[in-house]
């Protein structure tokens, strides 16, 4: 079976729904972000996949994926210090505790 | 000088508005500033005087007020003799009970408030003094009358001197009343205010031949103006508030109800004098030297009575008001003004001395005292001064002007110069009366602990004694009798000296005095075998001739009764009128506030309600977790991209 583009939309797609899943559900803040990371890597496999079958001999697809990767690198670490700061003020890491944004 | 006029009433006006705008932060707590601005007035009142003395013509000065029609209302002074005299007289009389008042009301609670109140009496007496005009007079007139009100009432915690204030004023305001309806006949006669247009218009006749029912129009006014000085001047039948008004500090009875405001009665009638002249017959003078000496010989009779030290003095001052007046209406015009100003320096030199005993003794009645004579010895002195020239003895102050009143009564009416002689005989009695009763013998009452004044007190005692040895000498024929050309009506003979009057009025004197000893020093005839032989006589004097019941009865008894019953109908007519309207009222409303409950009311809670009833079911969308949002966020893109697929 040759591997055709359809596989890795498939495959992303189903990594970004992993990804919204733990997002929507995990307390804890830090599964959240990896959440995140996974939402965020199921967009750079679309990118790639679709660099590599529609238009072989451009680079854009490649060049958004690595600012895609850096972006995630810089939303981790902003993300982590966040719940660091989170968890010293308020002590805990799971989200639904936090919640001093109700009325 | 005579153009820094119209800063003597201001002097004391200032030190009034800054007595009560700062009080007691002032230095000695305002006297200070009160007796700086009498005495001040008192300076430029003696530099008047002394630029005066060469000339008669009057200085005036105006300031156009409102103008109306062709002419207008002015704000006017006018320094003449007479003014000048009685400018004189108020400001260096004014300027002694005010140096005494320190010491007198030292203590006091409303230390500052007194000082405030004599000072703005000064103003308002001295702009009477130089008003130029019947209406600033009457303003000057009624401001002495409203300060009289005030001091009176100066201790209005005591029910006494409250009443006292309200019986002055209202019986002055009788009077005033009468002198309000003279100045409008004059004025509208005249059509103006000024007394050197009015005097001019009387001279040319311009009342010519009108009448009022049957009396000259001219007697009328006159009568009229003469009104205001029966109430101000304490004459009969107003005279009844003079003697109460001696519930006020002693240094008021003084200045107020003995010098000055008093006199004021009798300077009205001097300062408007061609009214009453000209009247025809001498019509209205006739009037005035009448009620005089009516009011002389009555009031000295209760005064032999009374045995309050203040209130034998306060008759002994409407008596001797009487007799100027007796003076000015037997055509003594300078004798009456005469009599005037030595009387304010011996009056108010007697009150003075009185107010001493009073400091000393705390009380009034000379029953208690006794003996005062080597316990106090500068009070005694200058009291004995002050009476033998109130008794007229020679060579003292009261010698000279009564001697000019006796003689010119003498000269133009034998009832009246009868009825002077017989006040003087009783004047002389009942002073040296007071004087064994207070100064010599022994002390009566044991707990008392009298004590001489301070100096801040006895030195005024001491100028007002000398001024009340010296002044007559103004009138005496062997220096040329200053005062006849400095004070002098036009048209108007002088009746020369006479030695055998002077011999005569001695003679009174020593009379009274003579009688008073026998009684009351040596007591030939004890003084309770003289009472019961007077018997009923002795009860109606010593009663005032019950004027004051009278005056219940005819007066006040009708106006409360007139007041109870409009009381009574306030309460019971109008008051339930109003009730009854009010209860209709309160029905009406209960009706609205029905509706008002439950329909207005109701549906105002219904919106209220129908908005929390939203709220509080919507905010439960409001969970404040991101999540639940995001699922949100997540579940309408699912939705949009469905729509989008299967459109």
């Amino acid at each position: 079976m040759q591997l055709g583009l359809v596989h890795f939309l498939i495959l992303s797609a189903l990594l970004f729904c992993l990804g919204l899943y733990a997002v929507l559900t995990r307390r804890n803040a830090v599964a959240i972000l990896m959440g995140i990371e996974l939402m965020l890597n199921a967009a750079n496999i679309n990118l790639v996949a679709f660099n590599k079958y529609v238009a072989p001999a451009a680079l854009n697809g490649h060049v958004f994926a690595l600012i895609v990767i850096t972006l995630a690198a810089c939303e981790a670490g902003v993300g982590l210090a966040l719940v660091l700061s989170a968890y010293r003020n308020l002590e805990t890491v799971h989200v639904d505790e936090i919640n001093v944004m109700k009325w | 000088m005579r153009e820094l006029a119209w800063l003597i009433p201001v002097l004391p006006l200032i030190a009034f508005g800054v007595i009560i705008a700062f009080g007691r932060r002032l230095p000695g707590q305002g006297a200070y500033v009160a007796v700086a601005g009498i005495a001040l007035a008192a300076v430029l009142s003696i530099g008047i005087f002394v630029q005066g003395l060469g000339h008669t013509e009057a200085y005036e000065a105006n300031i156009r007020w409102v103008p109306y029609g062709e002419t207008a209302l002015d704000l006017g002074i006018r320094v003449d003799n007479l003014a000048t005299l009685m400018l004189l007289v108020v400001t260096v009389v004014g300027s002694m009970i005010f140096t005494y008042s320190i010491g007198y009301m030292h203590g006091d609670p409303r230390y500052p408030r007194f000082f405030a109140y004599l000072s703005l009496f000064a103003a308002s007496m001295l702009l009477l003094v130089l008003a130029n005009n019947l209406l600033f007079l009457y303003v000057g007139w009624e401001l002495v009358g409203l300060c009289s009100y005030l001091l009176i009432g100066f201790y209005f915690e005591k029910p006494s001197a409250a009443r006292a204030s309200m019986k002055a004023f209202l019986t002055t305001r009788v009077g005033d009343v009468f002198m309000f309806f003279g100045i409008l006949i004059v004025f509208l006669t005249l059509g103006t205010f000024r007394f050197d247009e009015i005097f001019a218009k009387v001279h040319e006749g311009a009342f010519g031949a009108l009448t009022i029912g049957g009396l000259p129009l001219l007697t009328v006014a006159a009568l009229l103006l003469f009104g205001g000085a029966l109430g101000k001047s304490a004459q009969f039948p107003l005279h009844t508030w003079l003697p109460d008004a001696m519930e006020g500090p002693t240094p008021v009875s003084a200045l107020i109800h003995a010098a000055t405001m008093v006199a004021a009665g009798v300077y009205m009638v001097a300062r408007t004098y061609t009214l009453f002249f000209q009247s025809p017959d001498h019509g209205a003078l006739t009037f005035v030297a009448y009620v005089g000496g009516v009011t002389a010989l009555m009031a000295a009779t209760i005064a032999v009575t009374q045995d309050d030290i203040k209130r034998v003095l306060a008759y002994s001052t409407i008596s001797q008001l009487g007799l100027m007046m007796l003076g000015l209406g037997v055509l003594g015009y300078t004798a009456g003004m005469f009599h005037l100003m030595t009387h304010a320096f011996f009056k108010a030199l007697l009150f003075l001395g009185a107010g001493s005993v009073i400091h000393a003794m705390h009380t009034n009645s000379i029953k208690e005292m006794g003996g005062l004579g080597t316990i106090m010895p500068s009070t005694y002195w200058t009291f004995l001064i002050g009476t033998l020239a109130l008794a007229g003895v020679f060579p003292f102050a009261g010698f000279w002007s009564k001697d000019e009143i006796l003689l010119e009564a003498y000269h133009h009416n034998t009832v009246l110069f009868v009825m002077a002689a017989l006040t003087s005989l009783l004047t002389a009695f009942y002073m040296f009366r007071v004087i064994f009763y207070t100064f010599t013998g022994s002390l009566r009452n044991r707990h008392a602990h009298p004590h001489e004044s301070p100096p801040v007190m006895t030195r005024p005692l001491w100028v007002l004694a000398f001024f009340s040895v010296v002044v007559g000498f103004v009138g005496a024929p062997f220096v040329g009798a200053p005062i006849k050309h400095f004070i002098d009506f036009e048209g108007l003979e002088h009746v020369p000296f006479s030695m055998g009057m002077a011999l005569f009025g001695t003679l009174v004197a020593a009379v009274g005095i003579g009688a008073a000893a026998a009684v009351y020093h040596w007591k030939v005839v004890p003084a309770s075998t003289l009472r019961r032989a007077a018997g009923p006589l002795f009860t109606l004097v010593s009663n005032k001739y019950y004027l004051d019941e009278l005056y219940d009865l005819l007066f006040v008894r009708p106006t409360v009764a007139v007041a109870r019953f409009l009381r009574n109908f306030d309460v019971y007519v109008i008051d339930m009128i109003v009730n009854l309207v009010g209860f209709v009222g309160i029905g009406l409303a209960r009706l609205y506030r029905v509706f008002d409950q439950y329909v207005v009311d109701g549906l105002v809670n219904l919106v209220g309600w129908i908005a929390k009833a939203l709220g509080s079911t919507l905010r439960y969308v409001q969970t404040g977790r991101a999540q639940n949002y995001l699922l949100a966020i997540a579940l309408g893109v699912i939705v949009l991209l469905a729509a989008g697929l299967f459109r």
